[in-house]
């Protein structure tokens, strides 16, 4: 089944909203001002994401020798990195994207960490996510409380959108979101929704939700139009390799979340996870699964950037993983769970072309433990300046609502144009 | 008396609801119900044995090169193999005489996830549930641990099997080392907990003393099964979490998981996630309590914990306050509606992909959540909504809405559910409402 033999039919329940919705109490929908025209993406990258082989230090003279079997070659050389300043490079397997950084829309900041120092994935997303200092703070994430900060969840507009079939901790909170994934199951028609709504009266957790899914499935249908959308499969275990349709979801994803960011009544912010990054075995030098993983962040970034269209301009893109990996190459052609690693930011908004951050070295006495990439800059400063600089929110709400104790992790220069 | 309210709870909260007049046979006394469950299943799982799926997949993965078609051919037979054996689990559990046990073998499989995301899983992944879950969950956690951990499912999805000690023999001639995936997440996921009280040093000493506990390639005896590699295992005395275990090869990671099964922190992290699963999401201190006191006190027999939970009042007194999971939901109305072959139930197992839950594909080590909050999201609440009118549909002509909600939902159903589905425009519609409503959606 095509999209377009969905889309068409939800279009039909959105134009007739009307009379139905009114009679069963549904909010109409209601575009209110947004507090931003600027875009603001996140891509969480979960699994821990190698940054010394993504954005490789080609030049320091400790790193061929940790990484052997899984080095990734110098700039020229076959399988090469490309050149980023003659000191880092950028991996092969996002050689489409390489041009990105000579003209300034491509930004690596490296030797980035979060305050979370252990090395349980689970506990680094969450505060990755939280932005708080402990990972038992579950409650809300710092991307929510930056929306209750720019006013984004007033009336019925929806300023924040996660795109996937769950919200991630990072937009969890008290301010509403959006959420949207490709289906490919007739939707229910506004009768019945209406009939279900009847019985959820009771039950609060599931109306909020349903009045929630209702709204944004008319908003993203309106966004994406019916024409040309993306074939919408999220699933990927199953197939043969989990390659081919992982990076068509991923694009389907990307493109979906870019489109209704580039509609003028659309959502500003949005987030959405990409999966493979936790590469303990095979993963790899310029093949292998890290440029797996890589393959796909790319292909999601080239779908984004060609659906906001003009939006582009006005974009920034982060790219964040809970921790980095171990310095060292493991016992399996892999490497274990680390702590410092790149973080990296795209769109025509990113003041791009040159990589950030300060290099720790990777002698044996400069590593963390001695084993992980010595983190030089916490990420919550990288965050805190793109909040801040791009989007407008105050130093004060960064500091008191959306960053609490982080007064350390101090708003930086040279990230963004504006 | 007929305590169709507890026969309810019985049940949805411990099984996968009722099948079509299974609630008044219940009702007769729904904890004995559960408790007569309690015993090894009499035939242990048959079906293909994991290890020479995985000894063909081994094969040809080894001779890909020379012969490329023959393993796309076998890739695709293993495929199909796995979906036609997890699509055989759920109706399995669906159709069970002791749902209760079927519960338990799925949350236990959850909590020592293996996953397909890594596709050297696919050809192990039922036989692992099967051959080190289903015969252990009423005995004891140590054995349940232990066969969990040592099954080639588990040694290849975090990826003990080619870890490597750096001071071993083979480290000479191979250029490999430690790997040490397999004892972060048995002592943060299995045991002790993220706050069990171990440090990154405690992790590589235990992964140093995991090394050698592998897989037998195809070339080997006993090819696919599990395989103990001297030649691999990091020589010499390790301390973990303040017990030191000299050099003793194969039995040093036996003792490790004694110590690690004895542990308070492993009572309770198990009764946590036992009490988040049975009673609520924010499971009440009082249920962890009781269950981490009987994990204590019997050594970790989950027979004894199992009947613990029969036991908390805090089941019985609050209805509904678990979120079905889509493997839940998919699972009970296969129950409810009577559907035992995978052809008759294809679109309510195609489900389990469309909300996200394909069998054994769970994302990370950590298995499918288990709170409401990882489901309910705005989009999944369309999806739900969307696979319930597609059921009703479906299942239209083969059933009466107002007859199954009388032997399901009945007991704990508000009036206005009970109302919307006599009053609906149609039988498919009233059979889609019925899925829809909230006491369908929950357990």
């Amino acid at each position: 089944m095509s999209l377009d033999t969905i889309i068409l039919p939800r279009r039909a329940f959105l134009s007739g909203v009307g009379a139905a919705a009114l009679a069963a109490g549904l909010p109409r929908v209601v575009l209110a001002d947004a507090p931003t025209d600027k875009r603001f993406v996140l891509i969480i990258l979960r699994g821990a994401m190698d940054g010394l082989n993504v954005v490789p230090p080609y030049g320091d003279p400790n790193y061929a020798a940790l990484r052997a079997q899984i080095t990734i070659a110098k700039p020229g050389d076959t399988d090469g990195a490309s050149d980023l300043n003659g000191f880092f490079g950028l991996h092969p397997a996002l050689a489409e994207i390489a041009p990105w950084y000579k003209e300034g829309a491509l930004l690596p900041v490296h030797a980035v960490a979060s305050p979370y120092r252990d090395r349980s994935h689970f506990d680094g997303q969450d505060m990755l996510e939280n932005g708080m200092l402990s990972p038992r703070d579950t409650q809300s994430g710092w991307l929510n409380r930056a929306l209750t900060a720019l006013g984004g969840g007033g009336g019925d507009r929806r300023i924040g959108l996660a795109v996937g079939q769950s919200i991630p901790l990072v937009l969890r909170g008290p301010t509403r979101v959006a959420s949207w994934a490709p289906t490919r199951m007739p939707e229910a028609n506004d009768s019945f929704l209406t009939l279900v709504q009847a019985v959820y009266q009771n039950d609060r957790l599931l109306s909020a939700a349903l009045a929630d899914g209702i709204r944004a499935t008319a908003a993203a249908d309106q966004a994406i139009g019916a024409g040309n959308a993306p074939m919408a499969n999220a699933g990927t275990a199953g197939s043969d390799d989990g390659k081919p349709n992982q990076y068509k979801a991923q694009k389907a994803l990307a493109e979906a979340a870019g489109r209704m960011l580039a509609d003028p009544n659309g959502p500003r912010i949005a987030a959405f996870d990409t999966q493979g990054w936790d590469t303990h075995a095979a993963q790899g030098g310029a093949k292998g699964r890290l440029a797996t993983a890589l393959g796909g962040l790319q292909a999601s970034l080239v779908s984004l950037r060609a659906a906001l269209g003009p939006a582009w301009k006005d974009t920034v893109v982060l790219m964040a993983t809970e921790f980095g990996r171990t310095a060292h190459v493991n016992g399996t052609n892999g490497t274990d769970h680390g702590t410092g690693t790149a973080a990296l930011l795209a769109g025509g908004a990113v003041a791009g072309g040159k990589v950030l951050g300060e290099w720790p070295g990777l002698a044996e006495t400069q590593l963390y433990q001695s084993r992980d990439l010595m983190p030089t800059t916490d990420l919550r400063a990288v965050i805190k300046t793109v909040l801040y600089e791009h989007l407008g929110v105050s130093r004060d709400r960064l500091d008191g609502l959306v960053f609490p104790n982080s007064s350390d992790a101090r708003v930086m220069k040279g990230i963004t144009r504006a | 008396m007929l305590d169709l309210k507890a026969a309810s709870i019985a049940a949805n909260r411990f099984g996968f609801g009722a099948r079509s007049g299974e609630l008044d046979a219940i009702a007769q006394d729904p904890r004995g119900w559960l408790r007569q469950q309690l015993v090894p299943e009499a035939l242990q799982a048959a079906g293909t044995p994991s290890s020479a799926q995985l000894s063909q997949f081994l094969q040809v993965r080894r001779e890909r090169k020379a012969d490329p078609d023959a393993a796309k051919t076998l890739r695709k037979e293993l495929q199909q193999n796995f979906r036609a054996a997890a699509a055989k689990r759920t109706l399995d559990a669906a159709g069970s005489a002791a749902p209760f046990r079927e519960r338990l073998v799925q949350f236990w499989s959850n909590h020592f996830t293996v996953s397909i995301q890594r596709p050297v899983v696919i050809p192990v992944a039922v036989g692992f549930e099967n051959e080190a879950i289903r015969p252990n969950v009423l005995g004891s956690f140590r054995a349940l641990l232990g066969a969990a951990v040592a099954h080639p499912a588990m040694l290849l999805y975090l990826d003990n099997a080619y870890s490597i000690g750096p001071n071993s023999q083979a480290a000479r001639k191979i250029n490999r080392g430690i790997n040490e995936n397999l004892a972060r997440e048995v002592l943060e996921l299995h045991t002790v907990g993220v706050d069990g009280g171990y440090s990154q040093t405690d992790i590589t000493e235990f992964a140093k003393i995991l090394t050698g506990w592998s897989i037998a390639n195809n070339h080997e005896p006993n090819s696919g099964q599990f395989r103990y590699r001297p030649f691999v295992h990091e020589p010499g005395d390790k301390t973990v979490m303040g017990k030191t275990h000299p050099e003793a090869g194969q039995d040093e990671a036996t003792a490790v998981l004694n110590d690690l099964a004895s542990r308070p922190a492993t009572a309770r992290h198990v009764a946590t996630k036992l009490a988040r699963h049975f009673v609520a999401d924010d499971p009440p201190k009082e249920a962890v309590d009781a269950l981490a006191r009987t994990f204590i006190e019997t050594d970790g027999d989950l027979h004894a914990v199992s009947l613990t939970l029969i036991g908390l009042p805090q089941i019985w007194s609050a209805p509904l306050t678990k979120v079905k999971t889509p493997n839940d939901l998919v699972t009970s109305a296969c129950r409810t509606f009577g559907i035992a072959d995978a052809e008759a139930g294809e679109m309510l197992l195609i489900g389990l992909k469309q909300m996200d839950q394909v069998p054994f594909a769970a994302l990370s080590p950590a298995g499918w959540p288990d709170i409401a909050e990882s489901w309910v999201s705005p989009e999944a609440m369309m999806t739900r909504v969307e696979w319930a009118m597609a059921a009703g549909q479906r299942l239209d002509g083969h059933a009466d809405a107002r007859d199954i909600a009388k032997g399901s939902i009945q007991p704990v159903a508000s009036d206005s559910t009970l109302f919307h589905i006599d009053h609906a425009p149609s039988s498919a519609e009233a059979l889609a409402l019925l899925i829809a409503s909230p006491e369908f959606q929950r357990r």
